[in-house]
């Protein structure tokens, strides 16, 4: 909501300068967007009459034109705007005058012709973008006067942005109420006396949906000046609240709306046929609107339309073929109260954003119909005569917003602020904002204004109290309540654990966005189906990721392309996933690795990292359980992974998540040329936790024997650890695996494993005779199940 | 020799050969090698003892002892050169193992928090040692949770300017992290205080928005409960989270499931910069979850943990953080 300050202090003017007055508005709850001058700097610019025109001897654009500006003599100024005509006023920066942009002018000869100065246009002197041709002053505007008092350009635009509940501040007139209210002072109503009807001309006004437009106002005024133009403090009013000057009637209904947030419309009378009707629109029915557009119209469309079809768009726009034109003498002036419920949503869904919806939406003063139409007339006649005939009103009273009383009680307007408020401090603030008031035992009965539709609870009336009287008188009150204690759980590794363990180990944490490209997720999850957006922001944003890994590879593609030559990234977050139509937004942890294992340093090894990094790295995850030997890892083949260093990871029998390199193919096809290593795992699965239990240790020493098998190299070397726990018994406690070799001084096709066996009792010391028989047993299980030879 | 036992002078004679011979002795194995040929079993002063009986009986205790004497001073001499040259091992072995201490360190560098998070866990430690408690709640919502249960019914103004990312059933993009209150109060009850920090959407991206960014919610509702508590919880939050005194300045403002409502500024240098929305839990929003909102009130904040990253460390373009620049990220460790 735009407006000039000038114009507000029309109304209200309290004595505060700008910055104040700004505050009290912000303090109000109307929150000010931006104070901008109506003009930049510029002197010695006065108006100035073109008094005669004649065309320039060597330049067939230039004009010479004779020109007063109240300096004695006529000056000669060359002009080369196309609308320079005899008899016009406009503004004329005399020699000396400095414009905007630190612009000097001076005496100067235009192709031979000397001139004495510039007549100017909008632009040129910061006023507004036209730039087509010279601005053209009222007829009646003093010659020789300072354009900037003439203009009153020592103003300022104040942009407010409103919140939705106060529909009511979409006007001047709203705007000054609330001030009023701030700074303690009354209105300055213009005068809005009722027009006295000059005709009893009529249009008859029929309305078929009342419960959409419960109020509806007419006017005819007939025979206007069609060549009258509008004033120039009008024209300024409207520039200033953002809106250009058209036509005197459509001016004045701009200004109206400006003025009393009633929007309004004028139709060309001659142009409508037999009466108003206000209906829902037909199915089929189109309309030209006022832009041109044509729109297709839904039946939960209002429209006023007359006995020929629609013509107008109710509470959005007007329609073209109705709308006043140059030629027009007889004018209906429309003004009518339609429910928000109607008006909502229709202007969006055809792409529609006027300031008349927006006022209808949020809402409009139910009773302020006939005084914009009275206010309007008015303004017209002073501008363009016309006979005005009566103003008529078709109005469904039961279908007008309901004014019910809401009771506001003391000790809850205490409680909900956690202040007390004195009685007097309570009813001042009500009636100021036009509330009628009546005392109650527990507090008062209120009758809000018409206008403020938005007071219909006690809370609403609680909200005016506080912000009136001001948030700033609140204490500040520490609560005071229950010692409650809440559940802390010792079966989940706690939250921190994880990433601190990631960050230990020198993954960086990144956060990605949720919805990826699908090109790229579809690459490398051919077979999931994602969940897309209706109304993505690009195509590269399209897809609810279902898997973490796109954002990853992400990163590190950018970084690589940013000399960042090592990257290790974790993320955590949902991925989302549609199972059987059912979304699944699963909590989620993802790493990845890619060059060398560690930064580069004198004593660091310099190897790429390689898919067992990754798995230590998880497995020191996994230690966070507690529950470490549940983890296992088995071969297994994923679109987005190397089909040889791919792992499945099975918590148990439960898929908890997958590691491994990424596919050589779908590494290219994404721009990256060095190998790179992923993990996600399934957050609620990976990292529950047991709570510990304590078991003894044993005082006795443990015994290592080492054996070395030869056996198959297809043979997973879990299987051989496995084997040699269920060969060994309860009294070999551990299975390390200390070598792995394979190569010339063995057969191809096999691998040497050497195993180092731990052995110990709890009660004893083992004799060496229960060692032997225990190292033969796990021997002759592997040779018996996994076709093993120990290698001497 | 051997057979005889040589005089008094001869003796010493050998006592000081010996001591040269350990002196001389540069390693452990040289200076056995003198005491095997001067004190072992054959020793040449053990031979002394042995011919001893050569001696005229008056002589041999003299005898005897000055040879004793020479054995003794030649232990004690080697013992002295032993201990001297295992010190001097020691020390060369010391000598050699100085490293240079200025190299740099071995092994996995470690890294850090992203700073978005970074802020969200410094957000949500203050609020839990407060005594809220943490919620999460799904991303993808329902117009239900998202809208209507917060009292922003289907026409409602306020739809139109959340910018939400809708998806062909239905079902949304959480645009705020307020619909965890609705299912925190439906699944818990009240009494509650309780926080949501998450991730939250909207349509929208230029310089000063990302289609996603994150936000910290909270929620308390009990018996008592005004807005002079609000004020309270806020002022003492900004000012633990920024550690240093800040005013703040409650400006009205309008959300449709809290009032009275306000925006809160908070005193950053010469002005005011706004840093979250706040107010009164709205009767309505308390009646979804059938909470009476007779007996109970509440509060309700919500603020951009991003707005908060920025301000506390001096980020000053909002899409940094979602570039995942290494060596933007690397400098919240």
């Amino acid at each position: 909501m735009k407006f000039s300050e000038s114009w507000l202090r029309e109304w209200v003017d309290p004595q505060m300068d700008t910055e104040s007055l700004v505050h009290e508005l912000t303090m109000a709850g109307l929150e000010v967007d931006s104070v901008e001058p109506v003009a930049d700097r510029f002197s010695k610019v006065v108006v100035g009459e073109v008094t005669a025109c004649a065309p320039h001897p060597d330049a067939e654009k230039l004009t010479l034109c004779r020109v007063s500006a109240g300096t004695g003599d006529e000056l000669q100024i060359v002009c080369g705007a196309p609308n320079v005509h005899a008899g016009m006023k406009s503004p004329v920066a005399l020699i000396g005058a400095r414009l905007p942009g630190d612009f000097k002018i001076r005496k100067a000869k235009l192709r031979g012709v000397e001139s004495q100065g510039m007549l100017c246009s909008e632009k040129e002197l910061g006023l507004g973008e036209g730039a087509d041709g010279i601005m053209e002053l009222s007829g009646d505007a003093p010659t020789g006067t300072d354009v900037r008092e003439y203009l009153r350009l020592d103003d300022s635009v104040i942009d407010i942005d409103l919140t939705p509940n106060r529909g009511d501040c979409f006007s001047v007139l709203g705007i000054a109420r609330e001030t009023a209210v701030m700074s303690r002072l009354d209105l300055s109503w213009p005068s809005l006396a009722a027009v006295v009807p000059a005709t009893d001309d009529d249009f008859p006004i029929e309305v078929r949906a009342p419960s959409a437009c419960p109020r509806f106002c007419g006017r005819v005024v007939r025979g206007i000046d069609p060549s009258a133009t509008t004033p120039q403090w009008m024209r300024e009013k409207l520039r200033r609240s953002g809106l250009r000057p058209i036509h005197p009637v459509v001016d004045v209904t701009n200004l109206v709306m400006m003025e009393l947030g009633q929007p309004l419309h004028g139709f060309d009378l001659e142009q409508l046929h037999e009466g108003i009707i206000v209906r829902f629109a037909k199915p089929g029915e189109s309309l030209t609107l006022l832009d041109g557009r044509v729109v297709e119209l839904e039946e939960d469309m209002l429209v006023i339309a007359d006995h020929s079809g629609a013509r107008a768009l109710a509470g959005i726009m007007g329609g073209e073929n109705t709308g006043v034109t140059e030629a027009t003498v007889d004018v209906f002036f429309e003004g009518a109260f339609f429910s928000p419920e109607v008006i909502s949503g229709r202007a969006r869904r055809l792409g529609l954003h006027t300031d008349a919806s927006l006022r209808f939406e949020r809402g409009v003063d139910p009773e302020g119909q006939r005084r914009a139409i009275e206010r309007a007339t008015q303004l017209l006649t002073e501008i363009a005569g016309g006979q005005p005939g009566p103003l008529r009103e078709v109005a469904s009273e039961s279908d007008l917003p309901r004014r019910v009383p809401v009771t506001l009680r003391r000790q809850r307007l205490a409680a909900v602020m956690g202040a007390t408020v004195e009685d007097q401090e309570v009813e001042r603030v009500l009636a100021a904002l036009g509330m009628e008031t009546d005392s109650t035992d527990s507090g008062w009965t209120i009758d809000p204004p018409s206008w403020r539709f938005d007071i219909a609870i006690e809370e609403d009336l609680i909200e005016e109290i506080a912000r009136v009287h001001g948030y700033d008188s609140i204490p500040e009150t520490p609560e005071r309540g229950d010692v409650v204690f809440r559940p802390v759980t010792e079966t989940r590794v706690p939250e921190n654990r994880i990433p601190q363990c990631l960050m230990e180990r020198g993954y960086q944490e990144v956060v990605t966005y949720s919805f990826v490209d699908t090109r790229v997720q579809s690459a490398l999850f051919p077979s999931v189906s994602a969940i897309s957006l209706d109304n993505p922001i690009s195509s590269e944003m399209a897809d609810m990721r279902v898997s973490l890994w796109p954002g990853l590879l992400g990163v590190l593609r950018q970084n690589l392309s940013r000399q960042q030559d090592r990257v290790r990234v974790f993320e955590s977050g949902l991925r989302f996933e549609l199972e059987e139509g059912a979304i699944r937004q699963v909590p989620t942890l993802a790493g990845l690795i890619a060059g060398p294992r560690y930064a580069e340093g004198w004593s660091a090894n310099p190897d790429s990292c390689d898919y067992f990094d990754l798995k230590g790295d998880l497995e020191a995850l996994f230690s966070h359980t507690g529950q470490a030997h549940e983890f296992r890892f088995e071969a297994a083949e994923h679109a987005a992974l190397h089909p040889g260093q791919s792992a499945r990871v099975l918590r148990g029998e439960i898929e908890a998540g997958w590691a491994g390199a990424v596919h050589p193919r779908k590494l290219s096809s994404i721009g990256i040329n060095i190998p790179v290593y992923l993990f996600e795992l399934t957050s609620d699965i990976a990292f529950s936790s047991i709570i510990p239990e304590h078991r003894e240790i044993s005082r006795y020493p443990a015994v290592r024997r080492d054996i070395a098998v030869l056996v198959d190299e297809r043979i997973p070397s879990e299987l051989l650890v496995k084997e040699s726990y269920a060969g060994g018994g309860p009294l070999l406690r551990e299975v390390r695996i200390f070598d792995v070799y394979r190569g010339d001084r063995i057969d191809s096709g096999l691998k040497s494993i050497a195993l180092g066996l731990i052995l110990q009792e709890t009660s004893r010391t083992l004799t060496d005779g229960e060692v032997d028989d225990i190292v033969s047993a796990v021997i002759s299980r592997l040779e018996r199940n996994l076709k093993a030879r120990i290698r001497d | 020799m051997g057979e005889s036992t040589e005089s008094p002078a001869a003796i010493s004679e050998l006592l000081e050969t010996g001591l040269r011979e350990v002196e001389a002795s540069q390693t452990a194995g040289p200076l056995d090698e003198v005491r095997v040929r001067y004190l072992g079993k054959k020793g040449l002063l053990t031979q002394q003892l042995k011919s001893l009986g050569a001696l005229p009986a008056e002589q041999r205790p003299q005898a005897g002892q000055a040879i004793n004497r020479a054995k003794k001073a030649l232990q004690e001499s080697i013992d002295a050169r032993k201990q001297s040259l295992q010190e001097a091992a020691l020390d060369a072995g010391i000598a050699a193992a100085a490293v240079d201490v200025t190299l740099p360190g071995r092994g996995q560098m470690r890294a850090g928090p992203h700073p978005v998070n970074r802020t969200m866990g410094r957000m949500e430690e203050i609020f839990r040692r407060a005594g809220f408690a943490v919620y999460s709640g799904p991303e993808i919502e329902d117009e239900f949770h998202n809208f209507e249960a917060l009292n922003i019914p289907e026409q409602h103004p306020a739809r139109a300017m959340h910018d939400t990312f809708y998806f062909p059933s239905g079902h949304l993009l959480r645009t705020h992290t307020s619909p965890v209150q609705i299912r925190a109060m439906r699944d818990d009850g009240v009494p509650i205080r309780m926080i949501a920090p998450g991730r939250v959407y909207r349509c929208d991206s230029d310089q000063t928005h990302t289609p996603m960014f994150h936000q910290v919610e909270g929620l308390v509702v009990d018996e008592g409960i005004s807005f002079a508590n609000l004020k309270a919880v806020l002022h003492g939050f900004l000012e633990t989270f920024f550690e240093r005194r800040v005013e703040l300045r409650f400006r009205p403002s309008y959300f449709p499931f809290t009032e009275p409502s306000a925006e809160v500024d908070v005193s950053w240098g010469e002005g005011w910069l706004e840093v979250l929305g706040c107010g009164m839990v709205h009767p309505r929003v308390l009646e979804h979850v059938g909470v009476d909102s007779e007996r109970y009130t509440g509060y309700a904040f919500g603020m951009g943990v991003e707005r908060l990253a920025m301000l506390r460390y001096g980020v000053d373009d909002l899409r940094l953080f979602f570039d995942n620049d290494l060596r933007f990220l690397k400098q919240f460790c």
